[in-house]
């Protein structure tokens, strides 16, 4: 009874403590369970940072090479372990460094606080030395932003960033703070943030929408899912499974969905879109159910709006009203976090296995196996084929790795080819296609998943755009793997120019470096493959490596990307040369 | 559904936030869509404010943009209307030179006409205040363009609606 009484006392009343506004903002991130936070110091941060070495047994700080790679880090490691990711930098460059990280998060949905320091309150719009209006310049592409001038503001305004970052359709979050409000002395207690007026993350699900998706997908003939990023934000991936089998239903996924069922699954009919595999795409322009589920109809999914699914009825699973018509219509449209949706939805539905339907998809799979996928995996022509190289690595890692991509064509036969066992083991830039997310977004991804096999692969182009970021990797120790698919070009460019410029190729060749005596520089194995029979022993070598390993594998110089829907084309005119 | 532009007005409620006007202007800005006219106010509840936005466009781009709009955080509730559907005014007032008071009679019968007032006059110049519909407004301008305006300013759009939009019940429910 007597520690009963205490007890309650304890919790019903606040501790405050007279701490300054940099200590509390080390304090919140403490609370809110960070462990890692990716930045760059600089004047205006200065004293967080000052705290952060003070903290630095309960809070490790990862100093990047430049802060759009402190972002890229925070967001690979908010991919791969659902988490918040944490940038931190500096007022005026620090700060607009952060926005390519910044609008790559929110278009693609990943969870992150930045927090920049900004010129003390009395310099506001005074064009201060190193002011820059960040909260202005970042709202485009913040889930919320919000600048801080009083210390007193910073646990609850901190509390509610993580909230609105996590909570519904994660997405990136930018809190400024004032150098003055960072000196400030206050009380400080802290209190997490479970509710915001104004802001419903997630809609209740309408029993009656369920209903009505269920009796669709009970009469399909011929239906298809696709399934997006959503089924991975939301932990929804037994329930996916469940699903799809009892269904029956073929399903593809968009770029960011690759990995929530596994890619070996039988009814894994592979991805969608501009490079995806030929039979999702022909045969979304027959299905006569299309059931999409936590994706948002980019147009990099569905080509030309006008002749796409036409002949379809459309079910849309969507956390986030917005997306409900914004693209493609729907004829019923399930609000709501899909995990709930899908589990709700399972029992509804009737056992199926529409096998005829499951062939068409076989039979055109074979045809893009005889035309590309059979030269991309095992070619037999000179030149080593990027899809050889992520075949290699498929077989050594068995496919538990977790692949880190960057953008270009590197990307595309990454996620075509790659082997996924496991969730959240592709992270790439989907939405912005930001060149230089890779091998930055993999330093986050080991730091948060040390226990993981982490690769990173890059072309030529991107690597260079944040090969600083070896750096980062040494000095942490961070033992990823890096490979970068050299064709001495902007491969995806140049494709494009081939095609559809008539070889122009207008700035698109590169004349590298020795990218091997770059990496050794940062004291890295590092070692050059040009040769087919070197691959496997090279493969090999790297996953071996217990430390970060670099692996450039010269490949062939003018290697395209196949099927390709062309830009504004039809799904279904989709071409296999 | 219509496909044709037309007027509609956007009604927005939100918390009190600096920031906000700019990311509902950006909405629009991103989609190229010209705010024909903007206001911003206090709203009924305390600690609310309202936006009343004017904008052309087709009904099914207008839906879109209400998402857009509603899936900012610190908007509570966003909708749209025909203008049938709202009782609106907008307001307008004009500088004019105080000899014209005088000299030209019809001047007073343009404001008597116009259930407009004068707001004050003193030596120089006096300024005539109408509320109205746009055409309304459009019609004292063009009665008094021609006997030469010093100044002249016209507000947004305020309006209500006719239907209830129980902003109070859906906070209530929030907290």
């Amino acid at each position: 009874m007597e520690t009963q009484t205490i007890k309650n006392k304890e919790t019903t009343t606040k501790v405050t403590e007279r701490i300054s506004g940099s200590e509390a903002v080390v304090r919140c991130l403490i609370e809110e369970g960070v462990k890692i936070l990716y930045g760059y110091p600089g004047g205006a941060i200065m004293p967080v940072y000052d705290e952060l070495y003070k903290f630095q047994d309960q809070i490790h700080h990862v100093l990047a090479r430049h802060e759009q790679g402190a972002t890229h880090a925070a967001q690979g490691y908010a991919r791969i372990s659902g988490d918040v990711g944490v940038a931190i930098a500096t007022s005026g460059p620090g700060a607009t460094n952060l926005i390519t990280g910044i609008a790559d998060a929110q278009i693609d949905s990943t969870p992150m606080v930045c927090i920049t320091g900004q010129v003390a309150s009395h310099l506001l719009g005074s064009d201060a030395f190193q002011e820059t209006d960040i909260v202005g310049i970042s709202s485009p592409v913040t889930k919320w932003n919000c600048q801080i001038t009083k210390a007193s503001d910073i646990p609850k305004i901190l509390a509610k960033a993580f909230y609105i970052a996590k909570s519904g359709r994660p997405g990136p979050v930018l809190v400024d703070i004032t150098k003055d409000a960072q000196f400030e002395e206050f009380d400080f207690s802290y209190e997490k943030c479970t509710k915001v007026r104004s802001y419903n993350p997630v809609p209740k699900i309408d029993a009656t929408a369920i209903e009505a998706a269920a009796a669709l997908i009970n009469a399909a003939k011929k239906p298809l899912i696709v399934w997006g990023q959503g089924v991975i934000l939301s932990a929804a991936e037994q329930a996916f499974k469940a699903v799809v089998e009892k269904a029956g239903i073929p399903a593809a996924w968009t770029i960011l969905g690759a990995s929530a069922l596994p890619t070996s699954h039988p009814l894994n009919v592979g991805m969608v879109g501009m490079h995806g595999n030929y039979a999702p795409n022909i045969l979304t322009n027959e299905c006569d159910l299309l059931i999409a589920i936590g994706m948002r109809f980019d147009d990099r999914v569905t080509g030309n709006l006008e002749t796409y699914a036409k002949q379809a009825k459309v079910i849309h699973f969507e956390i986030d009203p917005a997306e409900i018509d914004k693209n493609v219509k729907s004829d019923i449209a399930v609000l709501g976090d899909a995990k709930e949706s899908l589990a709700q939805l399972l029992p509804l539905l009737n056992e199926n296995k529409h096998t005829d339907w499951h062939q068409q998809f076989k039979d055109l799979y074979a045809i893009e196996y005889e035309k590309v996928i059979q030269y991309d995996l095992h070619p037999t022509k000179e030149g080593l084929t990027m899809g050889e190289v992520i075949h290699q690595i498929n077989i050594q890692s068995k496919g538990d790795a977790a692949i880190v991509t960057d953008v270009g064509q590197h990307q595309m036969v990454a996620c075509r080819y790659a082997e996924f066992n496991k969730t959240k083991s592709n992270i790439t830039s989907g939405g912005l296609g930001t060149m230089g997310f890779g091998l930055p977004a993999a330093i986050g991804a080991k730091m948060a998943a040390p226990e993981r096999e982490v690769v990173s692969i890059s072309g030529d182009g991107g690597y260079q755009m944040t090969i600083q970021e070896l750096g980062t990797i040494f000095q942490q120790k961070a033992a990823v793997k890096v490979v970068v698919l050299n064709n001495d070009f902007l491969g995806m460019v140049r494709q494009w120019q081939q095609l559809f410029f008539d070889k122009r190729y207008a700035s698109t060749e590169m004349i590298n470096p020795n990218f091997v005596a770059i990496a050794e520089g940062y004291y890295l194995k590092a070692r050059k493959v040009t040769k087919r029979e070197e691959l496997a022993d090279a493969v090999n070598e790297m996953m071996e490596s217990k430390e970060a390993y670099f692996l450039e594998v010269c490949v062939e110089k003018e290697g395209n990307v196949f099927p390709m829907i062309p830009s504004g084309a039809s799904v279904s005119d989709i071409r296999l040369s | 559904m219509n496909t044709e532009k037309q007027l509609f007005t956007v009604s927005i409620y939100t918390e009190n936030n600096i920031g906000l006007l700019n990311r509902i202007s950006a909405i629009f800005q991103r989609r190229h869509i010209n705010i024909e006219s903007l206001n911003t106010s206090p709203s009924e509840i305390e600690g609310v404010s309202r936006f009343t936005i004017v904008v052309n466009i087709t009904e099914e781009n207008m839906k879109k943009i209400i998402g857009q709009i509603e899936k900012q955080v610190e908007v509570i509730k966003a909708y749209y209307h025909y203008d049938e559907d709202t009782i609106y005014q907008e307001s307008c007032i004009f500088k004019m030179k105080s000899d014209l008071l005088f000299e030209e009679r019809q001047i007073q019968n343009i404001i008597k006409d116009n259930n407009a007032r004068i707001v004050t006059v003193n030596k120089e110049f006096f300024v005539i205040e109408k509320s109205g519909r746009k055409e309304e407004v459009d019609l004292i301008y063009s009665e008094l363009k021609p006997f030469g305006i010093l100044q002249f300013t016209r507000s947004g759009r305020i309006s209500v609606s006719k239907q209830p939009m129980e902003i109070s019940q859906m906070l209530a429910a929030f907290n």
